[in-house]
């Protein structure tokens, strides 16, 4: 069996012990939080990581979402067209994010994008007869789909992990293809993609549009598991963490997002009980990331894992020089000539 | 028939003029050769006629279409392909998906979002084959960063001749080359099909002049000498502007 699926079935069958394995509904209650905002770093990561466009604005686009099922079931309307209007509201708004900031790049995109977030927040809070400005929207009771409740903490992550794994395959289906690949290539190399005919606006229109669904899928996700949703899940601060996210865990990569996302949600709610200052310890611990791996938690982890593997290889069997390079001159040296660029 | 008909093309950046009245016709099948000091807007020009910049005045026609105001990308899939004087690959990724990606630029599959790129077998073999002509089919699977500037050089070339181009557009494709590698590139680009139109920025003229069927010399954004080899070189002019004599 190919190691990789291997790893993957048996991180899937974990996922699924989770409930189980701790019981308590608080921790299960943090994993689920885990797994939703991991949803949303994964789509902020479609961006960021392989579109090479940092946006500081994508809490809109899940507060969107989240705002748009919160006002339907309030106005008497079921959970399924909730859920559909939420992600139709989503979707629309990542269309005129994306029309208006992918005209520029770089410095200039983020600020766009930090701009309409903002935009997004304002609206949440002073178009009071929709949003209910600060007080923010109540959601009465979490749907219950082919009666399964999702009510207790347990059935709660069930969902949430099944949404989870959707969001993870996609992305994974996504990143391979020739669509992924253009998508990379736009972000190494957008003159030439250009040259080489590839439509670069269009490649990141539908990028933002996929990371715009992600987005709009874990703000449902918020809005179910909260009940509750006030300008607050919008604000600025809401989208950086996020981006702390995708960077903190491995921007780029596959699971880099979902391991940023456990760190910050377990700080933020882990730590937190025993350290009041818990905003100091995200900060160090985010310092300490950039200094010893830069790339990420993800890649990082990877590369000392390979360094050290190499140094006990060494060490336990003194070939004789030249012996393993003899044989394959270029893979001997490749992984090291691969980490530093 | 021609391929490439430039005429009366202007480029200013800001105050300065880059491009003056440049009158250009190259034939089908053509080795063109563009030479000029440093400055005179050769780069320009090929920047102009790929569409990564547009001109202020003057017509630029493809095989009898006008191309002035299409787009960079709907040229490359007209049959314009060029390289860049300064190496512009993925140095992320290995050499052999650099060539898919010249490949998929002109693919429909470009946009699919589900199936794996590197299962494509019909791409696949296609880019092998275009690194196959430029002698690096034996480390396609190399990650890009480990190879050596003159195998970048190579597959700029062979990413460029991997879209089947009607007209291709080499900026400097020696520079930076040792001798060796210099021989090697100019047998490529002679053993380059006819039905392809070559034009070619070179200053390394020992290299350059036995490929070369005409020169344009380039001066100030202006062509100041144009004609057979024998022409150009005997030129008073092409003496005094670029042989600084």
């Amino acid at each position: 069996m190919n190691p990789r699926l291997l790893a993957s079935a048996i991180a899937v069958l974990a996922l699924i012990a989770v409930p189980y394995a701790i019981q308590e509904p608080y921790y299960v209650n943090i994993a689920s939080q885990i797994l939703l905002y991991a949803v949303f770093a994964l789509g902020l990561n479609v961006l960021v990581g392989y579109g090479g466009l940092v946006s500081l604005g994508h809490a809109g686009l899940s507060g969107v979402a989240a705002y748009a099922v919160a006002y339907l079931l309030s106005s008497g309307h079921g959970h399924a067209a909730a859920i559909a209007g939420g992600l139709a509201a989503g979707l629309i708004v990542s269309a005129g994010f994306a029309a208006l900031s992918l005209r520029v790049s770089g410095i200039t995109f983020i600020m766009i994008t930090l701009a309409l977030g903002e935009i997004i927040w304002g609206l949440a809070y002073r178009w009071i007869s929709i949003t209910n400005g600060d007080n923010g929207l109540t959601v009465n009771a979490r749907p219950a789909p082919f009666g399964l409740s999702l009510n207790s903490a347990a059935g709660f992550y069930d969902a949430t992990l099944l949404v989870f794994l959707l969001a993870i395959a996609a992305c994974a289906i996504f990143v391979h293809s020739p669509l992924g690949a253009a998508l990379a290539g736009t972000r190494d190399q957008p003159r030439r993609m250009n040259a080489l005919g590839f439509h670069v606006w269009m490649i990141r229109f539908w990028a933002f549009m996929f990371s715009g669904l992600l987005s709009a899928v874990s703000g449902i996700l918020f809005v179910y598991y909260n009940q509750f949703i006030s300008p607050q899940a919008l604000a600025l601060t809401a989208s950086a963490e996020g981006l702390l996210m995708v960077i903190s865990g491995g921007a780029g990569t596959l699971l880099g997002p979902v391991v940023g996302a456990a760190l910050v949600v377990i700080v933020k709610n882990v730590v937190s009980a025993y350290i009041a200052r818990w905003n100091f310890m995200l900060g160090a611990i985010f310092v300490a990331i950039v200094v010893f791996m830069p790339e990420g938690l993800v890649p990082g982890t990877v590369r000392l894992a390979r360094a050290g593997w190499r140094a006990a290889s060494r060490r336990t069997t003194p070939a004789p020089a030249g012996a393993t390079g003899a044989a394959k001159p270029g893979e001997a040296a490749a992984p090291v000539a691969g980490q530093k660029p | 028939m021609t391929a490439l008909a430039v005429h009366n093309l202007c480029k200013t950046f800001g105050g300065l003029r880059v491009s003056t009245n440049v009158n250009l016709k190259v034939e089908s099948g053509e080795r063109r050769l563009i030479i000029g000091p440093n400055g005179a807007g050769k780069t320009t020009l090929f920047n102009l006629i790929t569409g990564e910049l547009t001109p202020d005045d003057g017509k630029i026609r493809l095989f009898d279409r006008d191309i002035t105001r299409l787009a960079s990308r709907k040229r490359a899939h007209l049959g314009i392909a060029r390289t860049y004087q300064i190496i512009t690959l993925f140095p992320r990724d290995t050499i052999l998906h650099n060539a898919t990606l010249a490949l998929l630029g002109l693919s429909p599959l470009r946009w699919n979002p589900l199936f794996r790129l590197d299962r494509q077998q019909q791409l696949t073999a296609r880019a092998r084959a275009a690194l196959g002509r430029v002698g690096l089919a034996h480390m396609a699977d190399r990650p890009l960063a480990e190879t050596s500037y003159g195998e970048k050089r190579r597959v700029e070339i062979a990413m460029a001749l991997a879209q089947e181009p009607r007209v291709l557009l080499l900026d400097e494709p020696f520079a930076g080359l040792s001798i060796d590698e210099r021989r090697d590139v100019r047998e490529l680009l002679k053993g380059i099909p006819r039905d392809v139109t070559v034009i070619m920025i070179e200053h390394d003229m020992d290299t350059a002049l036995d490929l070369a069927d005409r020169i344009t010399l380039l001066h100030f954004g202006e062509v100041i000498v144009e004609g057979t080899r024998a022409e150009v070189v005997a030129d008073p002019r092409t003496r005094e502007v670029y042989l600084g004599e």
